[in-house]
């Protein structure tokens, strides 16, 4: 008995139980997902977060010790985000060739993220700091945070959102855009990229290289024009 | 392996160093990658080794995003108290963002190639 509460005592304290926990939740959501046929609304992402906040609200464990431990993971997006540099330039030359195109479609995309969000829910009576929680939405957690504090909303909100983001984007991005008829795999990568950053970046690889390398290059250039946006918009609304 | 890693945080490090040194307005690991594009431009072509090691680290992008995902334990009064405009504004945007930005690169790319 005395042992099995050393036992517990050691695992509560150590990263290692919540770090073993979040891989093996995600690896069994993925298994769910693949088994399925990528069913869209098993994405593991969903389902992975889904579960573990059941499992903490269950045990009652605090968030913070939780991220004590999945930490790990969370750090090798910094990485991650400097690896998305590999695909992009793989396709230097198609980027050279349409870099006008690329650019008014980001400009497009990238402002109406921001203002139909604010437009969107300001009609909707959103509570103000939620509302400025979320006119970043649309980019990668890291800057979408940064954006976050810098404008005077809830940081780890606007985590929660980002996330959702990307995966509502991920769910309906590719049948939305087939709707339209944008068959293109460029056309589909930028717009999931812009709209859904690395969530909607990873669905994008789904449907193939060029698509991601597309995806991954309109979430990194639309991380940088919201950064400078946002603010700016603002200031302009007086939000 | 290991040196493609460490090459990965160099360049996430030269990132955050510029960033607090310039007071740029954009995360350091954008900036990181920014810079190691450049440079794999510059040197033409992408060692295997180092682009092995970066699609292996983005084929489990989704993964990561986890851990700041189960962080809504910490908002659950707030969302449940404004879920349904939440979700609203969520999906609606979203949706315009995929469409204009999808329609407008396809229909500039096609006028182009015709």
């Amino acid at each position: 008995m005395n042992r099995l509460t050393q036992i517990w005592v050691y695992i509560e304290e150590s990263p290692l139980l919540w770090l073993a926990l979040t891989l093996c939740v995600y690896w069994l959501a993925q298994q769910l997902y693949r088994r399925t046929g990528a069913f869209a609304l098993l994405n593991p992402v969903l389902v992975s977060v889904t579960v573990l906040v059941a499992i903490l609200a269950a045990t009652g464990t605090p968030y913070d010790d939780y991220f004590d431990g999945a930490q790990f993971i969370h750090f090798l997006l910094g990485p991650a985000t400097v690896a998305l540099a590999v695909p992009l330039a793989a396709q230097a030359t198609e980027l050279r060739r349409h870099w006008l195109s690329i650019a008014l479609a980001l400009g497009a995309g990238s402002l109406t993220a921001v203002i139909s969000a604010m437009a969107i829910g300001w009609a909707m009576g959103l509570d103000g700091q939620t509302l400025l929680s979320m006119l970043s939405k649309s980019v990668t957690t890291p800057i979408a945070m940064g954006v976050s504090e810098q404008i005077g909303g809830l940081p780890s909100l606007t985590a929660v959102l980002v996330i959702v983001t990307g995966i509502i984007g991920a769910l309906i991005g590719i049948p939305l855009l087939r709707l339209i008829r944008v068959r293109e795999p460029a056309a589909k990568g930028l717009a999931m990229g812009v709209a859904a950053h690395g969530i909607g970046t990873a669905r994008a690889f789904e449907h193939g290289e060029r698509a991601g390398a597309y995806a991954g290059l309109g979430m990194g250039l639309n991380g940088a024009l919201t950064a400078l946006l946002v603010p700016l918009l603002v200031w302009v609304f007086g939000f | 392996m290991i040196g493609s890693m460490a090459a990965l945080l160099l360049f996430q490090l030269a990132g955050e160093i510029i960033v607090r040194l310039t007071g740029a307005p954009l995360p350091g690991p954008v900036l990181g990658m920014i810079l190691l594009f450049v440079a794999l431009l510059g040197r033409g072509s992408t060692p295997r080794v180092f682009g092995a090691t970066s699609r292996g680290l983005l084929d489990y992008l989704a993964l990561l995003f986890v851990p700041a995902g189960v962080g809504i334990i910490t908002h659950l009064s707030r969302v449940a108290d404004e879920w349904l405009a939440i979700a609203i504004t969520l999906v609606a945007s979203t949706a315009l963002a995929i469409l204009v930005t999808g329609f407008t690169l396809q229909a500039l790319t096609h006028r182009r190639g015709r």
